[in-house]
């Protein structure tokens, strides 16, 4: 069979180059949401901290970039990337273009978008947490930065797991666009399949196929994940939490 | 700042509006009527009709639109029967192309929308309505539909914000929208920031227009939620 070669691991196959790019792919999706989780702690704290200038420059953040069109913050961080490191390398006294790699400014341009998505996740993990139980850490005398960690960060980060699950579900779908950037993920890896085999109906859906394998089994790991953290929790408050 | 520079890469962005309009409200109409359908498969009681649209929402909702938009742009013209066949001079164009994918997808997303919706409609009140000998169509069109309409509402403009930044795809498949026609210019100027700034205004623009007027539909069909006015 002609196709199954095509997607063997022979030297005509593009079998291997397809299981690189999606291990490619789950790469710099984690990435871009540890990138996001950083940007999403900070915006999340920003918002909550009642200061006004603070507050504003959040919901500018997570309006922004929850707002405009993943491709055009792509095009932003690599173009807009490429010629700020072209100047900082012309300043130092380097000659021509110098190029941001595209797997650190697609994981930085996903993870900026994921980071707006992740505050909001946080900060509504934050809201949910029970106020009696802040009071009751501070009147037993517990610094700013114990309650944080014995009460705050252990609460959040459960109430935060499905959230964050929908926000990985989404940042592995706008992956997808780092193709435009030319870094072989998935996406990019099929188009170059589809072209130089002239099977584009093949490899668009086998490409759609392993997505849909990296979907399903992630918000599998996802739902075992918040089963894992709910476990202490009553079964009649786990529909609340 | 270029302020002359600004001016004149937003009078070019704004002339791709109208392409972005087009693209937003027929597949914003198409993937919502076919969304319809597929959640009123999803909810009947036929085995058949019921795995089919779980597939259907699977299949849209797991993947990217980017991989979609590409397999009916370049895959569909693969196949002789559809290269010959009546649909031809419609799927050759990349715009059908892009709404078609767009509908598609939205389609998928739109239905699980709707289902929550028809989910949070309250029993009790399908009940009322069967007691006093409403069935099939008029039981849906008078109890299910609005109740669930008004349910859905909220992540339903969640939705058509996302499906107006989606639109943003069509420029792969060479359609030139807003986005595509800003990745020329910052191709030919390499003035990323202030081209990206003018785009990034119009999107917001769009999106604060589309949530205002969902607010205010959504206020409009709280009415008997909202305490009666004091007599004065």
């Amino acid at each position: 069979m002609a196709t199954l070669e095509l997607l063997g691991f022979g030297s005509t196959g593009w079998g291997a180059l397809l299981l690189v790019a999606t291990l490619m792919t789950l790469a710099v999706t984690a990435t871009a949401l540890a990138i996001g989780a950083v940007f999403g702690a900070i915006v999340a704290s920003a918002k909550l901290s009642g200061n006004l200038i603070l507050v504003t420059l959040g919901n500018i953040y997570t309006t922004v970039f929850r707002g405009v069109p993943e491709l055009l913050i792509i095009y932003l961080i690599y173009f807009g990337g490429s010629s700020a490191i072209t100047s900082i390398g012309n300043w130092m006294g380097y000659e021509g273009f110098l190029g941001l790699p595209s797997f650190a400014s697609g994981a930085l341009a996903v993870g900026i978008i994921s980071g707006a998505y992740q505050a909001e996740v946080y900060r509504g993990a934050y809201l949910a947490i029970a106020k009696g139980e802040l009071e009751a850490a501070s009147a037993i005398g517990m610094s700013r930065a114990m309650r944080v960690r014995r009460i705050i960060m252990p609460q959040v980060l459960r109430f935060a797991i499905p959230g964050l699950g929908n926000v990985w579900q989404l940042s592995l779908k706008d992956s997808a666009l780092i193709s435009v950037t030319g870094l072989a993920e998935l996406m990019r890896t099929s188009q170059v399949a589809a072209g130089s085999t002239r099977q584009y109906f093949l490899f668009f859906i086998v490409g759609g196929l392993l997505y849909l394998i990296l979907t399903s089994l992630s918000d599998r790991i996802f739902n075992r994940a918040e089963r894992r953290a709910n476990r202490s929790m009553p079964a009649s408050a786990m529909g609340q939490a | 700042m270029d302020f002359a520079f600004l001016f004149s890469s937003m009078a070019t962005l704004l002339a791709a509006v109208p392409t972005t309009l087009i693209l937003f409200s027929l597949s914003v109409l198409c993937g919502g009527l076919l969304g319809l359908l597929i959640v009123t498969m999803r909810v009947s009681g036929n085995p058949v009709l019921r795995n089919f649209a779980k597939g259907y929402i699977f299949v849209f909702r797991g993947s990217p639109l980017m991989i979609q938009m590409f397999l009916v742009f370049y895959g569909l013209g693969q196949f002789g029967f559809i290269r010959y066949s009546f649909l031809w001079p419609f799927l050759r164009e990349p715009m059908v192309c892009a709404i078609l994918s767009l509908a598609l997808c939205t389609a998928g997303y739109s239905a699980e929308i709707f289902r929550s919706g028809i989910r949070a409609v309250s029993p009790k009140e399908i009940e009322a309505g069967r007691a006093i000998g409403m069935s099939g169509f008029l039981l849906v069109r008078r109890i299910i539909a609005p109740i669930a309409f008004r349910h859905a509402l909220p992540a339903y403009s969640t939705e058509i914000v996302l499906m107006m930044k989606s639109t943003a795809l069509a420029s792969l498949v060479t359609v030139w929208e807003v986005t595509g026609v800003a990745q020329r210019l910052i191709s030919q100027t390499y003035r990323t920031m202030e081209v990206f700034l003018c785009a990034a205004v119009i999107y917001l623009v769009l999106n604060f227009i589309i949530l205002q007027a969902m607010a205010l539909l959504e206020y409009s069909l709280s009415r008997h939620r909202r305490p009666a006015p004091s007599a004065a």
